[in-house]
């Protein structure tokens, strides 16, 4: 067994062994990060102008930026200047060939998830030729979606055909200025989602299965611009419950959502990246910036996240409640099994009249895992009568994973509420042995408890995804009890 | 053959002797209680049937329906049919009773080689147990066990039994907490589960609960070991003269 300190020893050691790594593939930069590489990624995605010197622009203010250091997460170092920072989409020469050249273990994984065998193929990466089911798939959605005036597309695409929307949008909830992992996006990113729902429309499914099967390849800068005109209604899915691949080891995203008057976004994810090994070795760094802003009256943002994945999470999906009488929603489960290390919470910053919020997070720790909610609420003085509540639940596996809380509450009148709960419980014996006791495997006995636990943001996620949700917590926590 | 044969059975918690040497036969059909003053071993042995971990078991046998009732982990005793009451049901938040209770059945129901009973036919046998029991629906779709009452917890724990019939029931002190009236309807509920094809374990301190549940066998233990056994007279013997003369028996030997 080894001790936690020589883990993190082993840990350091090989910070370049998941990320980093210079692929052979022509169409690949040199590692490294300055103005010229930056120029090459905007002219190889033959953007406009405005989208270069807004690169540039993030790119000089984040040289006089430092990495934060507040949150409850540890690791070793990063180079930024030995990373990648364009590959084009792998070539199928680097690809596995079939299933059979895949990690049996992933493969047991997908098994245990019922992740159908098409998808399988194309989560493990393996080179599909013809990209079978996408196409049509994508084509099928694209035109439903068109019919009600919904645009649908990659970020890329949409540069190129509708640039005075990311020209009015992009960067006026999440300023490339406004964090040291949102400023290297911004300088940097590769590709990602934008959608566009016009006035008083309501789409007509759930967006995931097309993004699902297109997500591919977004690589480790991921941008996402989600904007709810007036009176429109959107509910977006992220991730996928099957954990996916990847070779870079940080990932930075960044997601913008924005609600005008009557508006309502719905934004799920379940993020499932690659944890690192069971004694922490490797894993993804997923160091997000997702904020939505209800600009509109009577605008609705609702934020749902199950975080399973990643050997570090440093994520806060938030809500600037500007529009009177707007509503900000932040329901979260993450766990942190192993060597996790999870710093996520929300903030919410009541600005217009008559807002109001509701936060509930979820936090799950296991193994030698170490979970952290942070959030803050703030009231400003304008936002007259607003509320908010919160609820922070803690549920501890074992006796050397680790549960923090860090509420921050300011409030700046006098005629709004804020509640604010918090628990922290021990998965019992008890409980387990109980379930036992009437047949009931321990896999499966942690699995009900857990999700018994989580019920309140489950209930949140879209029927399917909830159901997949429950699986990924059961997979994700084998071998954590007994 | 006899449903269950416990010998020479001694078990330890943390390391103290608890279980010094238990002989017990019962054959399917019989009713057993088991009384003793506390800190007797009751308890104790009741936990060891189910398989409960903290209880170490440092020597003897327990043979069940022919097959080594050790060697079982508590899960595959609950599906070869060893059902227990507990003294203290544990509440889990947020799974319903329903739910709970689908899941157990149905895993029993997996190990016998049986498909899972569908929705309907689920909840047909649950609203006929539910009669049985005088349980309101309503606590079908609270979380087990959570914010019960006492008598409502011991109440869903017999409520359990009947849906999941088992070979064995063991009933952990289930009168503990219970006013009269609630001990009545538990007590009517275990009487309509006595079956020629079951055999009950009846742990209890009071003789009380053996009024309504009449039993064929009554055994005393003291120290850790069975120091009278008898018929159900045995049980009214106690109640006129307490567990002090029991003790003075065990000093003596």
């Amino acid at each position: 067994m080894s001790t936690p300190a020589n883990t993190i020893e082993t840990f350091a050691n090989q910070e370049y062994k998941w990320g980093f790594v210079s692929d052979i593939a022509a169409e690949t930069i040199p590692e490294g990060l300055n103005e010229d590489v930056i120029r090459l990624i905007s002219h190889k995605k033959n953007e406009p102008e405005f989208m270069l010197e807004w690169r540039l622009k993030a790119y000089r203010h984040w040289l006089t930026m430092k990495e934060p250091d507040w949150a409850n997460v540890h690791y070793p170092p990063i180079d930024y200047q030995k990373m990648v920072y364009y590959a084009a989409p792998k070539t199928n020469v680097d690809r596995p060939k079939s299933l059979d050249e895949v990690d049996p273990e992933l493969l047991r994984t997908y098994e245990k998830l019922g992740i159908p065998l098409q998808e399988r193929e194309l989560l493990a990466g393996v080179a599909v030729d013809a990209v079978f089911d996408s196409v049509s798939v994508a084509t099928t959605f694209k035109s439903k979606l068109a019919e009600v005036g919904i645009i649908f597309c990659s970020f890329s695409e949409a540069v190129q055909d509708h640039p005075d929307l990311i020209k009015k949008y992009l960067g006026t909830v999440v300023p490339s200025s406004d964090n040291f992992f949102a400023a290297l996006n911004s300088a940097v990113f590769s590709d990602g989602s934008f959608c566009y729902v016009p006035k008083g429309v309501r789409c007509p499914m759930e967006l995931s299965t097309y993004f699902r099967i297109n997500a591919k390849n977004t690589g480790q800068f991921e941008r996402t611009l989600i904007i709810a005109d007036e009176g429109a209604y959107v509910s977006y899915l992220e991730g996928c419950t099957a954990p996916m691949r990847d070779t870079n080891q940080l990932h930075a995203a960044v997601v913008e959502l924005i609600a005008l008057d009557n508006a309502q976004i719905k934004y799920s994810t379940v993020q499932n990246w690659y944890p690192g090994d069971k004694q922490g070795r490797g894993g993804i760094y997923n160091f997000v910036t997702k904020r939505g802003a209800c600009r509109g009256v009577h605008s609705k943002i609702s934020w749902t996240q199950v975080e399973t994945g990643s050997a570090i999470t440093w994520k806060y999906p938030s809500c600037l409640l500007i529009g009177d009488h707007s509503v900000g929603e932040f329901y979260s489960v993450a766990l942190t099994n192993h060597y996790q290390q999870a710093d996520t919470g929300t903030k919410m910053i009541h600005i217009g009249k008559n807002t109001t919020s509701t936060i509930v997070s979820k936090g799950i720790s296991a193994g030698h895992g170490q979970n952290t909610y942070r959030g803050a609420v703030k009231i400003l003085k304008s936002a007259s009568h607003a509320r908010n509540y919160s609820q922070c639940d803690s549920m501890l596996l074992g006796d050397k994973c680790g549960a923090h809380t860090f509420p921050y509450l300011e409030v700046k009148n006098t005629s709004s509420q804020v509640e604010h709960e918090a628990s922290t419980s021990k998965i019992g014996e008890d409980q387990i042995f109980y379930c036992r006791q009437r047949g009931i495997s321990t896999e499966d006995a942690v699995s009900m408890i857990v999700h018994g636990f989580c019920k309140e943001v489950f209930r949140e996620l879209p029927m399917e995804f909830a159901v997949e949700a429950q699986k990924l917590l059961g997979v994700s926590l084998e071998g954590s009890v007994g | 053959m006899s449903l269950l044969e416990i010998r020479n059975l001694h078990a330890t918690v943390a390391g103290r002797e608890i279980l010094k040497g238990i002989d017990l036969t019962v054959n399917a059909g019989e009713v057993h209680a088991i009384m003793g003053p506390n800190g007797s071993g009751k308890s104790t042995l009741a936990q060891v049937l189910s398989g409960r971990d903290l209880y170490h078991v440092t020597e003897g046998e327990i043979v069940y329906d022919g097959k080594d009732l050790l060697a079982m982990p508590p899960e595959d005793r609950a599906r070869e049919g060893v059902f227990m009451a507990f003294q203290y049901p544990v509440e889990i938040p947020g799974v319903s009773n329903l739910y709970f209770l689908k899941a157990a059945l149905n895993a029993t129901r997996k190990h016998q080689g049986l498909a899972d009973l569908d929705a309907m036919d689920f909840l047909a046998l649950v609203k006929e147990k539910m009669a049985l029991m005088e349980m309101e629906q309503a606590l079908l779709s609270r979380p087990v066990n959570t914010g019960f009452s006492g008598g409502e917890k011991k109440r869903n724990e017999i409520f359990q039994m009947a849906v999941l019939e088992p070979r064995l029931a063991i009933l952990d002190e289930t009168d503990s907490g219970l006013d009269i009236d609630a001990l009545k309807v538990v007590a009517n509920g275990v009487n309509s589960l006595r079956s020629p094809q079951r055999a009950m374990i009846v742990v209890t301190h009071y003789q009380r609960l053996l009024n309504y549940i009449v039993p064929d066998f009554v055994h005393v233990l003291a120290e850790g070991r069975i120091v009278k056994s008898g018929g159900k007279e045995l049980a009214l013997e106690l109640e006129e003269t307490g567990y002090v003369g029991i003790e003075e028996v065990v000093e003596r030997a």
